[in-house]
């Protein structure tokens, strides 16, 4: 059941999303999203925009809801006070003057009788209550006993003021009050309107007393201008200090971020400023010591770098100067050995050969070791690798020739011509070149080269032992051998790969293998035409077209950022 | 033989002298100097790490009073010493440890110099703009006034000059003008033809007598 009604929520969410789709596809969405596309950028960018977005919304509703309140209280007391003050009126006039009068009518057919009662009643009323004021009294039937014409003192159209709603509930016998508002030939006016049924022997009479509320409602517009005019003020109030609040908070922020991204950029001595004690402060001065302390260790590692290479750098003069005295001696009793002793003579002769091997060792090690310390330098120059590759297998020829491995060259007839380290290339080259001749066990080894728009690449193919699974990464570990029982040739130190290795990587290149067991292998050296650039792809195919496709697909990756690629 | 280290100074002697060289040696740089006024070499081998005055220091008083050919000992094969080096006035480096044979082909190189005793005069560079050279009197000369260039300077220029608009690649200079049967280094190519821009070129930045062609290496600017 719950596997259910998850699918279903699935289901809806992915209808959700296809509706969201189409809506934004529409013409009209579009449009408004593009316009729109600023303002929202600057919400989500702005923390100062968005805070006092939020407190004018807030404080206006607040502030609004307020003053509501507060007008509506103030405007009922100014009324109410009006109200119960008519209604004193009212009674009293009913009581004092209306009643007693209208108690003499006895016959209720008698018209003019009545109206003129009637009349001289109200006219005493607005005698006694008017007293300056702007009030209407007016006498109406109230029921159908009595039928006569509604009067009032000073005379009005009393049909705007009299509502039948009011009328109404006068008849049922109620005391009743309504706002009521008129146009009287002098504007739309605010009136109270109190009534009261006057029962009477002869039947009921209504007796209103009609109050303009002009006072009143001055007031109210008073209270009501202060109250918007004080909210709106009070709203822009608060806008204008969270806004200057949140400067406080975002400026040294803003600052922080800035520092910070001038620091990561390498300017390591960027600082921020520390202003009081507060909060903010602290963050400085915990920026600053964070910095302080990077700076420090960055300037620690760059030292040890830096002594690293020193220390290469005179391992290298200290060790050659007496290597190359002996080189020397050995050189002149070599050439003296027919003089000597046999057993004198041979070991003349392996003191030479194993010179050579430890200078060649020692050269690999100083080599990889600048690697290690950071210190190599690509030295790029726009070079043509058709008679790079033809040099480097001119001085294999002799070497070839003896173990019986051809090297047969297939390059392009035209020039290739790309920005590479030209001692570099030749040293890889050199290196895979002359691992074909050792290990080709007597069949021609085969080198490409090609080039697209973008990369270079160079393909050494032996068909010798090959690599077993798996050995295609290890063939570029240090001082690795495939296999420790088998004689050398050409007394590679174990380093020759790992320093193509990287040679490539410090073009931006790959290198790399294919192999197996018995069908030889191929190593593919990659590189960007022009230097600096990411490659993408190979113009060689890694795996040789001889060998069967996807039987053994292997490859070890090399580039700058370790990125996989197209094998 | 300016070189700090007793060993190398006196199995060097042992290999000089075998040779036919007449070597002296001095171990310092400070001495080197004065060592080279009063011997008067024929050729000067300079290490570059020295006590007292740098071996680049040494190198540049020597250029300044002669166009004698130098050659460096350095144990830094870094783009940075080589170059750094040749740039004040070298003509050829090797490496330490390096093989004697090679090093006295080097300076065997170095010393094997007026040949050919053909007169021979040599016009090259745009029109307005030329440089002639005598090959017999090793004179080079722009606009009537003489250039002072080195020897492996005037070798390198004769040698693109007697075949203009053919391009030279750096490893068949490399052959031709510093003796390498192998090529080696092309830096040393590209700092010397810099040094010799700097003294024939009326604006070395845009040459027009010694051009480059991209790629491939250089040739002689002809009108």
């Amino acid at each position: 059941m719950a596997r259910v009604s998850a699918l279903t929520g699935l289901r809806y969410r992915v209808w959700l999303r296809t509706v969201a789709r189409l809506l934004r596809r529409t013409a009209t969405v579009q449009r408004l999203l593009a316009v729109s596309a600023p303002v929202r950028r600057a919400w989500r960018r702005s923390l100062q925009l968005r805070m006092v977005t939020i407190t004018l919304v807030a404080s206006t509703l607040l502030v609004g809801a307020f003053g509501v309140v507060v007008a509506s209280e103030i405007t009922k007391g100014l009324v109410g006070d009006t109200v119960s003050k008519t209604h004193e009126k009212l009674v009293t006039g009913q009581e004092t003057v209306v009643s007693p009068q209208l108690k003499g009518i006895t016959d209720r057919n008698d018209q003019s009788g009545l109206s003129y009662t009637v009349g001289q009643v109200l006219n005493q009323l607005a005698g006694n209550t008017a007293q300056g004021l702007d009030v209407i009294v007016a006498i109406k039937p109230a029921g159908p006993d009595l039928q006569f014409k509604a009067q009032s003192v000073p005379e009005r159209p009393l049909d705007r003021l009299i509502k039948p709603d009011l009328e109404s509930k006068i008849a049922e016998s109620k005391v009743a009050h309504e706002f009521v508002t008129a146009n009287l030939g002098d504007g739309p006016r605010p009136y109270l309107v109190y009534g009261t049924p006057v029962p009477e022997p002869v039947g009921t009479f209504a007796l209103y007393y009609v109050v303009p509320l002009d006072s009143e409602a001055d007031a109210a517009d008073l209270v009501r201008n202060t109250v918007i005019a004080t909210g709106a003020a009070l709203v822009l109030l608060l806008a204008l200090l969270t806004a200057l609040i949140t400067r406080m908070v975002v400026r040294p922020v803003r600052s922080a971020a800035r520092t910070a991204q001038r620091f990561s950029l390498g300017f390591f001595d960027q600082r921020m400023e520390v202003r009081g004690e507060d909060d903010l402060a602290m963050l400085a001065a915990s920026f600053n010591q964070m910095a302080e302390n990077l700076q420090g260790q960055i300037a620690r590692l760059e030292e040890m770098s830096r002594l690293q290479r020193r220390f290469t750098s005179d391992v290298s003069h200290e060790l050659r100067t007496p290597l190359t005295t002996v080189r020397m001696a050995a050189d002149l009793i070599y050439s003296a050995r027919d003089e000597f002793e046999p057993a004198v003579a041979r070991s003349a002769e392996l003191f030479q050969a194993e010179l050579d091997r430890f200078e060649a060792l020692l050269t690999d090690l100083l080599e990889i070791s600048r690697f290690d310390a950071g210190f190599a330098v690509l030295d790029a120059e726009p070079t043509d690798l058709v008679p790079l590759v033809e040099r480097v297998a001119e001085r294999l020829h002799s070497v070839s020739g003896a173990v019986g491995v051809p090297l047969r060259l297939e390059l392009p007839d035209s020039p290739v011509i790309a920005e590479v380290d030209p001692r570099r290339v030749e040293r890889i080259l050199r290196n895979l070149m002359g691992n074909a001749v050792e290990h080709g066990e007597g069949h021609e080894a085969v080198v490409r080269l090609a080039i697209s728009d973008t990369a270079v690449a160079v393909t050494v193919r032996d068909h010798g032992v090959g690599l077993a699974p798996g050995e295609e990464k290890l063939v570029f570990n240090r001082f690795w051998r495939a296999d420790p029982s088998r004689t050398r040739l050409t007394g590679g130190t174990g380093l020759g790969l790992s320093i193509s290795l990287e040679d490539a990587r410090l073009h931006g290149g790959w290198l790399e293998a294919w192999g197996e067991p018995g069908r030889g292998a191929q190593f593919r050296l990659t590189l960007p035409v022009r230097a600096g650039d990411r490659l993408t792809h190979s113009p060689l195919s890694l795996v040789p077209a001889d060998a069967a496709p996807g039987t053994a697909l292997l490859s070890h990756v090399s580039s700058r950022d370790g990125a996989g690629h197209d094998a | 033989m300016v070189d700090d280290d007793p060993a190398l100074a006196e199995m060097l002697g042992i290999v000089l002298r075998s040779e036919g060289f007449l070597p002296s040696f001095v171990a310092d740089g400070e001495r080197a100097i004065g060592a080279f006024r009063d011997a008067r070499p024929d050729i000067v081998l300079l290490d570059l790490m020295l006590p007292g005055m740098s071996g680049i220091d040494v190198c540049r008083a020597i250029r300044a009073e002669s166009g004698i050919p130098i050659v460096m000992l350095t144990a830094k094969s870094d783009t940075v010493d080589v170059v750094l080096g040749l740039e004040s006035g070298a003509d050829d480096y090797v490496v330490k440890p390096f093989k004697p044979k090679e090093l006295v082909a080097r300076m065997r190189a170095r010393l094997r110099r007026g040949e050919d005793v053909t007169p021979e005069m040599l016009t090259i560079g745009p029109t307005g703009n030329q440089i002639s050279i005598d090959v017999p009197a090793h004179t080079v000369s722009r606009d009537g006034e003489e250039v002072k260039l080195t020897p492996l300077e005037f070798d390198l220029l004769v040698a693109l000059a007697r075949k203009p608009r053919q391009v030279f690649t750096r490893e068949v200079l490399l052959e031709q003008v510093w003796g390498y049967r192998h090529a080696a280094d092309t830096r040393l190519v590209n700092v010397h033809v810099q040094r010799l821009r700097a003294k024939i070129e009326p604006d070395p930045e845009r040459p027009e007598i010694i051009l480059t062609v991209r790629g491939v290496g250089y040739k002689a600017g002809t009108g």
